[in-house]
């Protein structure tokens, strides 16, 4: 178990990182102590908040609230992260929204981790968290195949292709790039790094053995989560690029004439 | 009035605040090569691209057989009205593929749509990718043509070929006109107006 003055000791750690960038000159200083400052604080308030949800006596609804909520910031964020793709806000909260229903329908409605405050939370944290990079990638890959292959989408409008015919190839390179990482991710671990969930439990002195399945879970549902945003996210943005009538949008960027 | 006439009538096009095509008129019939001739940035590829309604006027209309496009199905209207772009648009993969996402058709009817634009059956197999400029202009003419369209609109469709290339796709597109095609031909090349053309209107003039 960590005590106060083993975390204490720790922010030492941050001292070094904050000595390095003064020492070269990089004048990143401040933003890592602030840094640091603002996820103790962050951290604070949400374990208070956890430690509250957690408990046996509280209804469970809280920690779906909890979800509702986190879906709605994350769905806000990879909005605010990519501010040319149009209606990114509304498609990413179907996203993280059918990647709940899917993912924590699995896990909890197949009794994979029961459903109670201590598994709620954290299983759709990791879910979302893990799957937002994904899904800003998805967002603007799709916007840039469209806009870099105009000439091509219009050839393919002007044979008389519906926007699902007409993006189809486009949506499908946007999220060969959005998932890759996540597939090279998924590949490397074990090898290359030992993922957070994993290391927790077994610093938390869990048995290795059931660390492993704990993450293998984890992997798993960012998969299926990653999969899931991005498809929605890609497919979503892609039919905001096309009018009703079937031409490009004014949002789409048209070559220099 | 016959049934591929294109009608363009007094048509106003304004983007990003500019004017692109200021009160246009036209009329393009069936049997013939309208040569659409007019200085750079005269709004000749905008005037294309309405017809097939990639992009809709700001004010006035365009008629197809006597009916405003704007009330016809668009996919429709864009299988009736076929175009070729200034740049050849091939997708990636063969020649058949291609042939493909025109319509689903035997390799007997592709290799009649590729003899209308002097290529051959052989080619079927082959990647776009090892094609030359003008084969795959021509194979995008080809594609086209799988969705039998009763008008072309070419935009500078030889602009990027040599000259034995840009004969043959002048003598495809003569051959669909005296099959009864509506033809619309963006150019600013005069010599290859004057080799084509049976009529001509020029943007600028117009406005």
């Amino acid at each position: 178990m960590i005590t106060w003055v083993g975390l204490a000791v720790s922010v030492l750690l941050v001292v070094v990182a904050a000595g390095l960038s003064a020492a070269l000159g990089l004048r990143i200083e401040r933003d890592i102590v602030v840094a640091a400052l603002r996820m103790a604080v962050q951290l604070a308030v949400v374990g208070g908040l956890l430690t509250l949800v957690v408990s046996p006596h509280r209804t469970i609804w809280w920690s779906w609230l909890w979800v509702v909520l986190m879906v709605g910031y994350a769905a806000d964020v990879t909005a605010r992260r990519s501010p040319a793709v149009p209606g990114l806000r509304w498609v990413s909260l179907a996203a993280f929204g059918a990647a709940s229903v899917v993912t924590l329908g699995v896990i909890f409605g197949l009794r994979v981790f029961p459903v109670n405050g201590r598994t709620v939370v954290p299983i759709a944290g990791m879910m979302v968290g893990n799957s937002m990079t994904a899904t800003v990638l998805a967002g603007r890959r799709v916007v840039e195949e469209i806009a870099d292959k105009r000439e091509q989408v219009e050839a393919r409008l002007a044979l008389g292709h519906d926007t699902a015919a007409v993006c189809r190839p486009y949506v499908r390179a946007a999220l060969r790039s959005a998932l890759l990482p996540q597939i090279e991710k998924t590949k490397a671990i074990g090898i290359v790094f030992l993922p957070g969930a994993m290391t927790g439990l077994i610093l938390a002195g869990v048995s290795p053995a059931e660390a492993v399945r704990v993450q293998a879970v984890v992997m798993f549902l960012v998969l299926a989560a990653a999969a899931t945003t991005t498809v929605v996210v890609a497919v979503g943005v892609a039919r905001r690029l096309f009018t009703a009538d079937l031409r490009l949008a004014d949002t789409v960027p048209r070559p220099a004439q | 009035m016959d049934g591929r006439d294109v009608v363009v009538d007094q048509v106003v096009v304004h983007r990003n605040g500019r004017l692109i095509l200021d009160g246009v008129s036209a009329a393009f019939r069936p049997g013939a090569i309208t040569a659409v001739c007019g200085p750079s940035g005269s709004g000749k590829t905008s005037l294309l691209r309405l017809i097939n309604r990639l992009d809709v006027p700001t004010s006035g209309a365009v008629r197809y057989g006597g009916v405003d496009v704007a009330g016809l199905d668009v996919r429709e209207l864009r299988r009736r009205v076929g175009m070729i772009f200034q740049r050849p648009t091939p997708f990636p993969g063969t020649v058949r593929a291609n042939l493909r996402q025109g319509a689903e058709r035997s390799d007997t009817d592709y290799a009649r749509v590729l003899e209308q634009v002097a290529l051959t059956a052989s080619m079927l197999d082959r990647d776009t990718a090892d094609l030359s400029g003008g084969e795959l202009q021509r194979v995008c003419l080809a594609r086209t043509l799988t969705t039998e369209p009763e008008a072309l609109l070419m935009d500078e469709p030889t602009s990027s070929l040599d000259p034995d290339a840009a004969r043959v796709v002048e003598d495809a597109a003569r051959a669909l006109a005296g099959a009864g095609m509506t033809i619309v031909w963006v150019t600013h090349d005069l010599q290859q107006r004057d080799r084509i053309a049976d009529d001509v209107f020029a943007v600028g003039d117009a406005q």
